[in-house]
């Protein structure tokens, strides 16, 4: 089976959500003018990034009656989204979310489960944390959602990897930083790095749709990827500028790349399971104490 | 030993993309840069005429009766080579309508006024150019404090403010920036025979090497000296950065209501843009 996925790497207009529907309708037409089956913007595609108190003036319900979303599902009818945006909760809590959006249903929505709190970033101060790390079925097989700081942390895809996930569909808004003598900044070596190795610890489809353009002095560096279960590069997007990349992903390799390199099949996630009990258990007695 | 080297096709690509983004953001095309014929301010012109063109570049030359003739020279022949428009308007009118009411005005106060008087040229030419002022202050001196508030510090925004000395001058050397200006000692050309290095007491080799690991790596001050900085040099870097951190933020407000400027309302300058 053939999965041809389209990245639209984009900037945004900060806090109108207005424009960036509009954008995230141009570019939707023309993925689906370039036959592509699944389109993937970036985290927080409909907001853009650094919203600080604009949060709750851009905040939408993850329901299909939202004028937003609506237009979105329709458009959901010739090629499923993954679409970003702050959704507010039935307890008027924000979350970064992404929502993927298959045949005029919202067929899944992460919350952002890291909300990075440190350096450049404050999101923990605007937003609420997800609680769940869960993979879905799309008509083309099981995939799992994460934003961001999510995967700079191990455990997420590990735990989308065990909930079956082949197929990953990575979400940033990533604010370049570290210019050393390399022609990468170290935080874009860093994310195609980790992003290479999942795809080849996992043997999955890795997929990375990240932000172009600046706000204020922050600028976010593109670079779009989707490596293959063997881990190679099937497609990257430029640095630094608005791109919409398109790739065909063969998605027998999944079988192929299997049959050769067993990990899932040899995973002992019951061995973690009481590996991880013991050091929880173990961690709950010693709190507080010295060691 | 300490590496501050960076990659400048890369610096080139973000910061002119920076230039880019702010300006159209606010509305303009184009920009103002007091030029001195230094290597900051001719590095700033160099950066804004590539991301914007030298037809939407303005440098403005602001000499006064003191200034050294070379710096003229300097500037214009970095005019010339990169295409970019100019004005000259002499500060020393204005600045001496001030300088003369104080016979016994010593030479920091009359250099703060030099770099005040010339803020408002470069501001009256923004409204004049119909451009926002980029500025050209770098990373050491940024966070040495050694600069003039409200003077050369004043800029609507900054493409050189992460940028330490020694890297700066890698970029400039690298976008071709005329060997005359790269070799001359730094010098902010308020009376004659000032230079920055004898001012401040120390290199910008040495001292980008020291803020390097105190600022972008984190080190502690007893970090740096166990890497090899004398603990005298320590110590007067960290205190000059401490006692200069006011030139840095926004005048504190006291706060009194729920939601006060600065503390609770919270919002990029790119805000709806």
């Amino acid at each position: 089976m053939k999965l041809k996925i389209a990245l639209a790497q984009i900037n945004t207009v900060l806090g109108n959500v207005q424009r960036n529907l509009a954008k995230h309708l141009d570019y939707a037409e023309q993925a689906v003018k370039q036959g592509a089956d699944l389109l993937v913007f970036p985290e927080l595609s409909l907001t853009g990034y650094v919203l600080q108190d604009l949060v709750p003036s851009v905040a939408r319900h993850a329901d299909p009656a939202d004028p937003v979303l609506a237009k979105l599902l329709d458009v959901s009818q010739s090629i499923d989204l993954v679409v970003g945006f702050v959704e507010e909760d039935v307890r008027n809590r924000f979350h970064i979310s992404a929502a993927y959006l298959s045949d005029h249903k919202i067929l899944h929505v992460h919350r952002k489960v890291y909300l990075p709190t440190y350096g450049l970033f404050d999101e923990g101060r605007f937003f609420a944390e997800g609680d769940r790390v869960q993979a879905f079925h799309t008509r083309f097989g099981r995939a799992g959602m994460l934003i961001c700081e999510d995967f700079w942390h191990a455990s997420p895809p590990y735990l989308l990897w065990l909930d079956g996930a082949d197929l990953f569909l990575f979400t940033s808004a990533s604010p370049g930083r570290g210019l050393t003598s390399d022609p990468k900044l170290s935080t874009t070596r860093w994310v195609e790095t980790i992003n290479q190795a999942y795809a080849g610890l996992f043997t999955s489809f890795v997929v990375h749709s990240n932000r172009a353009g600046y706000e204020d002095g922050l600028h976010f560096w593109g670079g779009s990827t989707i490596f293959n279960p063997n881990g190679e590069l099937l497609c990257q997007a430029p640095y630094h500028r608005e791109a919409l990349c398109l790739a065909e992903l063969d998605l027998n390799q999944l079988h192929r790349t299997r049959a050769r390199l067993p990990l899932l099949r040899d995973e002992r996630a019951m061995l973690v399971q009481r590996e991880l009990d013991r050091i929880l258990d173990v961690n709950a007695h010693t709190l507080g104490k010295e060691t | 030993m300490v590496n501050v080297e960076i990659n400048t096709d890369l610096a080139r690509e973000i910061i002119t993309g920076f230039i880019r983004s702010e300006i159209t953001r606010a509305g303009l095309q184009r920009a103002v840069i007091g030029l001195s014929g230094g290597l900051d301010s001719s590095l700033s012109c160099m950066l804004t005429s590539e991301a914007l063109g030298p037809e939407n570049t303005l440098a403005v030359l602001m000499p006064y009766k003191t200034s050294s003739p070379d710096s003229l020279e300097h500037a214009q022949l970095l005019i010339d080579q990169l295409g970019i428009q100019s004005i000259t308007i002499p500060i020393t009118p204005m600045a001496d309508g001030l300088i003369d009411q104080f016979p016994d005005m010593d030479q920091v106060r009359r250099g703060n006024i030099m770099a005040r008087m010339r803020m408002i040229v470069l501001y009256d030419q923004s409204k004049v150019f119909n451009g926002l002022v980029v500025g050209t202050s770098n990373k050491t001196e940024i966070i040495l404090g050694y600069t003039t508030l409200y003077g050369d510090s004043a800029c609507a925004i900054n493409p050189l403010g992460d940028l330490y000395k020694t890297q700066l001058r890698q970029l400039a050397k690298a976008m071709g920036m005329p060997q005359v200006i790269l070799d001359k000692p730094p010098t902010a050309d308020l009376w004659a025979g000032q230079t920055d290095e004898g001012e401040l007491g120390f290199t910008y080799a040495e001292v980008d090497k020291l803020l390097y690991l105190l600022v972008d790596e984190r080190y502690s001050p007893a970090e740096c000296v166990e890497a090899g900085f004398s603990l005298e040099f320590v110590d007067k870097v960290v205190e000059r950065i401490r006692r200069n951190h006011f030139k840095r933020v926004l005048p504190p407000i006291a706060k009194l209501s729920n939601r006060t400027v600065g503390y609770d309302f919270l919002y990029l300058r790119d805000w709806g843009t």
